[in-house]
């Protein structure tokens, strides 16, 4: 749909340009990609008060992580995540084996060094979303080989 | 998942000016990357429409106003052509969507032209179609005018553009 090649354009963009930004002044890349993931922090906390405006409590922590892997990953990158894991005691897993932002940028390991730069908004925007659930978290993402990953 | 598109920009907006103290080098940020996704937005606005060829400068900028700015925002700014040599035109908008979330701008950020991004999508654009263009902000509804109006100038005549084609 249109509305996500303009998206997805913007987020490339938003990563390019911090990145040569950085490059020619001071500041080293740690600071973009903290920059990067402030940003869906602000993006995923918005986004999150308005899907949930309507919908039912939660009745607890999975319920949250269902909701997130099925309705809000349907709504920003129409599709859900394709497998959720977790240990019961805190730590979860979610795996997208098609991540809509990586899947133009290649089919394999090639620029597999570039792939964290990209995730970092989208670890943010996860982070907001459950912030503004009430859950303090900590999202990590790793990509073993594109467009997968956790 | 406009709201995505909206909030995501919001959020930009809102770190550069953390970044940048000047309103100008904001503006310019701002532009650039609108440059850089405008270069290829048009690739992917050609594969959906699948348009012809505009002949004349105010068929391109119907293009943009009609096509383009409904496919990619949802609203249709309105043409009128601003000078007798036929290379200037305003896009007037009376719903921005980009800015349903912004209530006003911050005192301290009275030249900062939220939408700038905007600007340098149309101008990239239009260079991949070999048409080079100026495209600022005329008026800006957040500055308290009453439209945000959009002005494009395409820099070359169009008796030159004939030649070009033979």
């Amino acid at each position: 749909m249109a509305d996500e090649a303009l998206f997805l354009l913007l987020h490339n963009e938003m990563v390019a340009g911090l990145y040569r930004a950085a490059e020619q002044g001071e500041g080293e890349n740690g600071r973009c990609t903290t920059k990067l993931e402030s940003m869906g922090f602000r993006v995923g906390q918005g986004l999150i008060e308005r899907f949930t405006k309507d919908t039912a409590r939660f009745k607890d922590e999975l319920d949250i992580m269902k909701f997130i892997c099925k309705d809000f990953w349907t709504t920003v990158f129409r599709k859900q995540i394709d497998n959720l894991r977790t240990n019961h005691q805190g730590i979860y897993v979610l795996q997208d084996n098609k991540f809509r932002l990586l899947t133009q940028m290649s089919a394999g390991k090639q620029y597999l060094e570039h792939a964290p730069k990209y995730l970092a908004f989208t670890c943010g925007l996860i982070r907001g979303g459950l912030s503004n659930l009430g859950i303090k978290s900590i999202v990590t993402a790793e990509v073993s080989s594109m467009p997968a990953c956790k | 998942s406009r709201e995505l598109f909206v909030l995501t920009y919001g959020a930009l907006v809102a770190q550069l000016c953390k970044d940048y103290e000047k309103d100008e080098d904001v503006n310019t940020f701002l532009d650039r990357m609108g440059y850089g996704i405008g270069v290829r937005l048009i690739d992917d606005f050609l594969a959906r429409s699948a348009v012809k060829k505009c002949r004349s400068y105010s068929e391109t900028a119907d293009m943009i106003a009609q096509v383009a700015f409904k496919m990619y925002l949802g609203v249709t700014p309105s043409v009128s052509c601003s000078n007798t040599a036929g290379n200037e035109f305003s896009l007037i908008l009376d719903k921005n969507p980009l800015v349903d979330f912004v209530e006003e701008l911050p005192a301290e950020r009275a030249s900062l032209c939220y939408c700038n991004l905007l600007c340098g999508v149309i101008r990239g654009a239009l260079e991949m179609v070999h048409l080079a263009a100026e495209v600022t902000f005329l008026q800006d509804r957040l500055k308290g005018d009453a439209v945000t109006e959009i002005g494009i100038t395409f820099l070359r005549k169009a008796e030159d553009r004939k030649h070009k084609r033979n």
